[in-house]
């Protein structure tokens, strides 16, 4: 295993040195620069902004600095719209913030989806099926941007039950993970109906149950760890749409998460906002990618490290 | 027991029908209509297509601005209400589904072709060029592809409205401003999705080419584009139709993810996904702007998600049913 992983890392640096090699460079070969969204500025305020944050130096010497500065310190530079703040300290400050959104809403999406899904494949055909599978398919079909405001509607301005936007107190947490959570849960319902009805009708179940198994026993003991193989593997991209998700989320509930602040940094130019936040994504997903190959193969002793 | 007819189980077949012989497609359409949930939503996404291509032809009040009217609920004259600008939403509504079903099946149709490409040549050449491929393949499923979009879209903003003004000059494609950003758009979503299909057609490549119906056509003699296009390629189309049903929402669901950024379809050009933006910035006083424009989407999702399920469990037949 630890020679599968290993390789894995191994596999992976290539990969985050081509992606931040291709976003430093497009970025840059890209008309519009820092400094020239708003009002314009004099040439010499232009020429010295430009020295100060060494834009003025050859592409491929940026770039050296750039990833030795990176590389070496850890430093991902300063940010180039606002002043006198690092990119390290804008990242440290947000994403923690969007690190609750998405774990709260990943606790959601799979203490929901599983419930859902056990219950629907434990009484196949029957009204709670039908219900259980509806609401996964209408958490498939209502995107988290029609449900974000929907829910809003109803419950912030209809009702007055949550503030609508912002994250101060713990109960502005509900509505915004809430809003993710329930998308993904319906996948990871369908996902658990799946295979747990694929599993329910192996012969091994067939044994427990003649071995006088309780029926709760069979269920949890012994179906479930097959039958949670698909949500496993889907873990992986869902936590992708979760961390990505929460572009659009933290824009509706104005939460002063990394998401929202990506989108806004690729809008201004900022070129080592945007390469910081891109290389964490790309180097978390990797990361939690791998965590859960490790953890499939965990689970179904039948599968191999390749 | 007897094999008689009257014996045998029988799937409604008379004597005349048996003489005919039944291909697989005609049993798997016949599947397909029992389903009737699957039906529902062809039939749903049928005529709500018919009124999105038709309806703006009857009227063309979805650019006629009326800044007295306002804003208005849902009312006889204008059934589900009028925008800010005072435009009609219903009208808005029809001409925001034809763009974002454009962008639906374009981008889809993108995404089919690299990926039913690249997943065949992977799958027949097999070997060592077939593992490198799924690995690009695999580590590219690993990126966090939506970031990637969101650059290209915003960083191929001022390129696109060259390329826009380059299509109008030469193709004279006058109706169409923003064609650039759509242009870009399609390329964008492709780009995404085609990697999906590819693993999928390259299985699919992969179980084919080891049936004995193969190894026949190998040894009459054929030669490797018959093989290919005569007899592999038929034999994967279930798979892919039912694929390519599934990832039209899923466009969709991107472009729209993309419009309530900012960054999709441009105006003047609105799609469901602008009209969804524009409704969520603005609900506390006018619901019916969100409330409307975000239900067709849902409800055309719906009849997708239905109909490519029900496609599935009509075109795969060994998939477990449930």
């Amino acid at each position: 295993m630890l020679r599968f992983i290993a390789r894995r890392v191994l596999e992976t640096i290539p990969v985050l040195f081509i992606i931040v090699t291709a976003t430093f460079f497009m970025i840059r070969f890209v008309p519009g620069g820092p400094f020239t969204a708003e009002k314009a500025v004099t040439p010499e305020v232009m020429r010295n902004l430009e020295r100060a944050y060494h834009l003025d130096q050859p592409l491929w010497q940026q770039y050296a600095n750039y990833l030795g500065r990176v590389l070496f310190h850890g430093d991902l530079g300063p940010s180039f719209k606002y002043p006198n703040r690092t990119v390290n300290e804008i990242i440290a400050d947000k994403l923690p913030v969007s690190l609750e959104l998405g774990l709260l809403s990943l606790a959601i999406a799979l203490a929901v989806g599983l419930t859902l899904g056990v219950l629907a494949a434990v009484k196949r055909n029957t009204w709670i099926d039908y219900v259980c599978s509806s609401a996964a398919m209408i958490g498939i079909c209502v995107p988290t941007f029609v449900l974000g405001p929907l829910l809003v509607l109803t419950f912030a301005i209809h009702y007055g039950w949550f503030n609508a936007s912002g994250w101060y107190t713990p109960i502005d947490r509900v509505l915004p993970s809430l809003t993710l959570g329930c998308v993904y849960a319906a996948y990871v319902a369908r996902l658990t109906r799946g295979g747990m009805l694929e599993v329910l009708n192996q012969d091994y179940i067939r044994t427990a149950r003649a071995k006088g198994a309780s029926e709760t026993r069979v269920i949890f003991h012994h179906a479930l760890r097959g039958g949670l193989l698909p949500v496993v593997s889907f873990l992986g991209p869902a936590i992708a749409g979760i961390l990505t998700g929460s572009f659009v989320i933290e824009t509706i509930f104005q939460i002063p998460g990394l998401g929202r602040e990506f989108v806004n940094s690729a809008f201004n130019r900022d070129y080592t906002l945007v390469l910081g936040t891109v290389i964490l994504y790309a180097a978390l997903l990797i990361g939690l990618n791998l965590a859960v190959d490790v953890a499939q193969v965990w689970l179904n002793p039948k599968l191999k490290f390749e | 027991m007897a094999l008689s007819p009257t014996t045998l189980p029988s799937a409604d077949v008379t004597p005349a029908q048996l003489e005919h012989g039944h291909s697989p497609w005609h049993d798997a359409w016949a599947r397909l209509r029992k389903n009737k949930l699957a039906v529902a939503g062809g039939v749903a996404l049928l005529a709500l297509t018919l009124l999105c291509i038709c309806g703006p032809w009857f009227s063309q009040t979805y650019q006629d601005q009326n800044l007295d009217l306002g804003a208005t609920p849902p009312g006889a004259a204008h059934w589900l209400g009028t925008d800010t600008l005072g435009r009609d939403l219903f009208a808005r509504i029809l001409y925001g589904g034809r763009i974002s079903l454009m962008v639906g099946l374009v981008a889809t149709f993108v995404a089919l072709t690299i990926g039913v490409t690249y997943g065949a040549i992977a799958g027949f050449l097999g070997g060592k060029t077939d593992r490198v491929m799924m690995r690009i393949v695999d580590i590219m499923y690993a990126l966090p592809f939506t970031i990637f979009v969101i650059l290209l879209m915003v960083f191929m903003k001022d390129p696109s409205e060259k390329l826009d003004a380059w299509l109008r000059n030469t193709v004279h494609l006058e109706g169409m401003q923003g064609a650039g950003n759509m242009v870009l758009l399609f390329a964008a979503i492709g780009a995404v999705e085609w990697l999906t299909m590819s693993r999928i057609v390259r299985g699919q490549v992969l179980s084919v080419k080891k049936m004995e119906f193969i190894e026949a056509a190998h040894s009459l003699g054929y030669g490797r584009r018959r093989i290919i296009f005569r007899h592999i390629i038929p034999n994967i189309l279930g798979p892919i139709i039912v694929y390519a049903t599934l990832t039209v929402p899923a466009v969709m669901l991107l472009e729209a993810f993309l419009s309530f950024l900012g960054l999709g379809v441009q105006p003047p050009m609105s799609s469901w996904g602008a009209l969804i933006k524009d409704g969520a910035e603005k609900m506390e006083e006018f619901w019916w702007l969100l409330v409307f424009p975000g239900s067709v989407f849902s409800l055309t999702l719906f009849s997708l998600n239905f109909l490519g399920d029900g496609l599935r469990d009509a075109l795969d037949v060994r998939a477990s049913k449930d």
